[in-house]
């Protein structure tokens, strides 16, 4: 199939009031900032909620500095109560997995990143996209709000297994269960609705020229991962109203005592939860590929390979949900299977990390910080990519299972990568964005610190689930064969605490850039994307014509580029041809 | 303080902890190739005036050797690995001259049911504990799970043993412990708020000892 563009060949749109324009707006670089304000918000509130769990961790029955100000339900005198730690993790997680790094990848990068990468004016549905973002604030605020009624958020994990998360007088959660559920099928509609958006937009808006294998690897990630989301969300959506339905209506799909079954619920939530944890590494893996080929100056190694790991990555997390059930009492034989497919995803993740090393091999790199945070990802995906075979090969994760070696891995996985992957996102687009630069300097350090933070608080999680610390306990100190690890919690947690306060750089420079920071030029990192063709910030409608695309996103140091070391998919050199728009569809 | 995995302390440790070795060393070379190939390549080829980079668009032989090599590592790995996963968790692999425990989870204790001085489970003479698993050194013993509420796991680290009490279902996981002494038993699924609470004392004793124990017991009568 070739490009096509069903959109008029030019876009005219009336002056706005502020309110069409930056609330209810349908521009898609709108929506994608709202979702970056927003789920940077709720970054903010997991990152608040992890200082506390650490502060348990390292200091258990100390008295919580400032917790004073928490209600007694939560912590006596200034102590937190257990009940209120098992809340932590589960907000912590709910909150960081669900509206902070999910949107920030999916919601800001795909809305804002599609249309401008494949030159088109806008989303397929405008309106819909809209409709995508207030879901998941109304979805937020739904969750939010669980602190704030009787007996508080869930306390069954961000997993919420059943029978626990079934049944109230278990767990001691009753309104706060119900918002977690609503809130849930509130989100996943917002997804789907999201999902559909980006992949009718990729198929039918691409610009003459830009053919499939023209598509820069971030619009490739995004695509595959809206496919994903499409399909994974449902079942989450499902799996949330069978347990609304069991904590309001009294059904029993997961509980024994009933009839019901436990494991189903484990099932229906890694069913959804393993293409989910692709969700949230796959379009980081897309744009750091495009910041590496950038900051090297070189095509990207192996473009092929690149997207074909991609599409077997999304497959492959179809069938490996039952690595997380390998302990549950699931037949062993079924573990067998798991284990296998599991091993397997090592495979396209090894093409990848090896590709980005190729691009960079013989390159001509530039430091800049988006490209310091990408090869931060790069070296940081790799160990949680490689720790997660140990809990993979069955036998060895019989000790590892659940503890603190989990928890390490899943943070290399999530903050080493998709995180080091959005400082380096939001740096990157930060000009397209909003016109102007982001301290370089601030940018620099910001990265150098909280990549010596980061490792000194995850990497000795490793060791600490080595010696069997279990995860979501709120006092390891109580076990004898935990207390001589102590010293390194205390250890942890001074480094979480340090790696929480540098990200004040972070946020420092991102607000304090938008009024004062460096005006951006047309092109501030020599880019072949056609996002750099437009003005910065780019108008609504994007172009003005449609624009037309030449050649692959990555031809960098190309021997035509001439005197300049990159060569822009919208450039039309002279041996270039036009490309031959698509027919418009027959009317009906 | 502690930098590896904790004593050995029942058969299952030889074979998982040679199995984390060799893949911490598999690992441990994909992580040296990797970060030292980062840092190399960042000094070597930072940018410098004049220079330019190598225009290519990859290689089919690099992408054939890195995509072989750990396909091939994987496999075999995986075949390894499942032969001491179906020795370890397999029904067929519990040893016939097990001696049956019953343990019963529930919010927030583990109620451990021995079989008396006869030696069965499900007899008159059986007797109930709680939070205390006593157990004879180098004799497989094999644990019927169940949980009263919501799920567990049995988790006792020096055995390289975790498995879940999942209510509704019956789950046998066996052991055979390699030393005397006193362990820990922990929950290590989330089952509420005292779940970090929900420990027990392990006791491996010398086969006197434990007769010893067991007649102690069973004329004291059940707790």
């Amino acid at each position: 199939m070739t490009a096509v563009a069903h959109t008029p060949t030019t876009a005219h749109h009336e002056p706005m009031s502020f309110w069409r324009k930056y609330i209810f707006s349908t521009d898609h670089k709108i929506i994608g900032i709202q979702f970056l304000f927003v789920s940077l918000f709720f970054l903010l509130v997991g990152g608040l909620l992890a200082m506390q769990i650490g502060w348990q961790l390292g200091f258990p029955g100390k008295p919580l500095p400032g917790g004073g100000i928490l209600p007694e339900t939560m912590v006596v005198n200034g102590v937190i109560l257990p009940e209120y730690y098992v809340q932590l993790v589960s907000m912590h997680g709910t909150f960081m997995v669900f509206f902070a790094i999910m949107p920030l990848l999916v919601g800001v990068y795909a809305n804002f990143l599609i249309p401008l990468k494949i030159g088109a004016h806008d989303m397929a549905f405008p309106r819909i996209n809209m409709a995508s973002f207030w879901l998941a604030l109304l979805a937020g605020l739904i969750m939010t709000a669980s602190f704030f009624v009787p007996n508080g958020p869930i306390r069954s994990g961000w997993t919420n297994y059943a029978p626990l998360a079934a049944r109230p007088d278990l767990s001691g959660v009753t309104v706060g269960q119900m918002l977690w559920c609503v809130s849930i099928v509130v989100l996943g509609l917002s997804s789907v609705l999201g999902s559909l958006n980006y992949i009718t937009t990729v198929i039918n808006h691409r610009a003459p020229g830009m053919t499939w294998f023209r598509m820069p690897l971030s619009v490739w990630a995004l695509f595959i991962t809206a496919i994903l989301g499409v399909l994974a969300l449902p079942v989450l959506q499902g799996a949330a109203i069978m347990l609304l339905f069991d904590n309001v209506l009294g059904t029993h799909f997961f509980d024994p005592v009933a009839g019901g079954q436990a494991l189903l619920s484990q099932h229906l939530f890694w069913f959804f939860g393993h293409p989910e944890v692709y969700i949230l590494i796959l379009p980081a893996m897309g744009m750091v590929s495009d910041i590496i080929a950038n900051g090297s100056r070189k095509p990207i190694f192996g473009y092929h390979s690149m997207v074909f790991a991609i599409i077997g990555i999304a497959f492959l997390g179809w069938i490996v949900w039952g690595h997380h059930m390998f302990m549950s009492g699931m037949n062993p034989t079924l573990g067998s299977t798991f284990m296998v497919s599991t091993l397997l995803i090592a495979v396209p993740s090894a093409i990848k990390v090896f590709n980005w090393m190729g691009t960079m091999w013989r390159g001509n790199l530039r430091f800049h910080v988006p490209m310091l945070n990408a090869i931060g990802f790069v070296s940081m995906f790799t160990i949680g990519g490689l720790s997660g075979i140990f809990m993979a090969a069955t036998p060895v994760d019989i000790p590892l299972h659940d503890t603190q070696f989990i928890v390490a891995h899943i943070h290399y996985v999530l903050f080493g990568g998709s995180l080091f992957a959005l400082f380096a996102a939001i740096t990157y687009w930060y000009p397209k964005m909003f016109g102007r630069m982001m301290s370089e300097r601030i940018g620099k350090l910001h990265f150098f610190l909280t990549f010596i933070f980061y490792n000194m608080t995850f990497f000795p999680m490793h060791i600490i689930g080595m010696g069997g610390q279990m995860r979501r306990i709120y006092d390891p100190t109580i076990y004898d064969f935990l207390k001589p690890q102590q010293p390194l919690n205390v250890f942890i947690s001074y480094s979480a605490f340090a790696l929480f306060a540098v990200q004040i750089l972070f946020a420092f420079n991102f607000l304090w850039s938008l009024k004062r920071g460096k005006k951006a030029p047309q092109n501030p990192w020599d880019d072949n994307g056609m996002e750099w063709s437009l003005p910065n910030p780019a108008p609504h409608g994007n172009w003005e014509r449609t624009p037309n695309v030449y050649r692959g996103p990555y031809e960098f140091s190309a021997p035509e580029a001439g005197d300049k070391d990159f060569l822009p998919q919208f450039v039309k050199l002279p041996t270039d041809r036009d490309p031959v728009p698509a027919p418009l569809p027959a009317t009906h | 303080m502690r930098w590896w995995l904790p004593d050995a302390g029942s058969t299952f440790a030889g074979p998982i902890d040679t199995l984390f070795l060799a893949i911490l060393i598999i690992t441990g070379i994909a992580l040296v190739v990797v970060e030292v190939g980062l840092v190399t390549f960042v000094i070597k080829y930072r940018a410098r005036p004049g220079r330019k980079a190598f225009y290519t668009h990859g290689s089919t032989r690099a992408e054939v050797i890195w995509t072989a090599i750990p396909a091939v590592t994987m496999v075999a790995l995986g075949l390894i690995s499942n032969h001491y996963w179906v020795l370890i968790k397999d029904k067929k692999s519990i040893p016939p001259n097990a001696y049956h425990l019953g343990v019963h989870a529930k919010q927030f204790e583990w109620q451990v049911t021995y079989p008396g001085p006869d030696g069965k489970l499900g007899t008159s003479d059986d007797f109930t504990v709680r939070n205390q698993l006593h157990v004879t050194v180098n004799e497989p013993v094999a644990v019927e799970l169940s949980s009263e509420d919501v799920i567990h796991s049995f988790f006792v680290p020096e055995f390289r043993l975790k498995q879940d009490a999942v209510p509704g279902m019956h789950i046998i996981a066996w052991f055979q412990a390699t030393k005397t002494g006193e362990f820990e038993l922990g929950c290590a699924e989330l089952c509420g708020m005292g779940h970090y609470k929900m420990r027990a004392r392990v006791f491996v004793h010398t086969p006197d000892e434990y007769k010893a124990w067991v007649a102690q017991q069973a004329a004291g009568g059940s707790e």
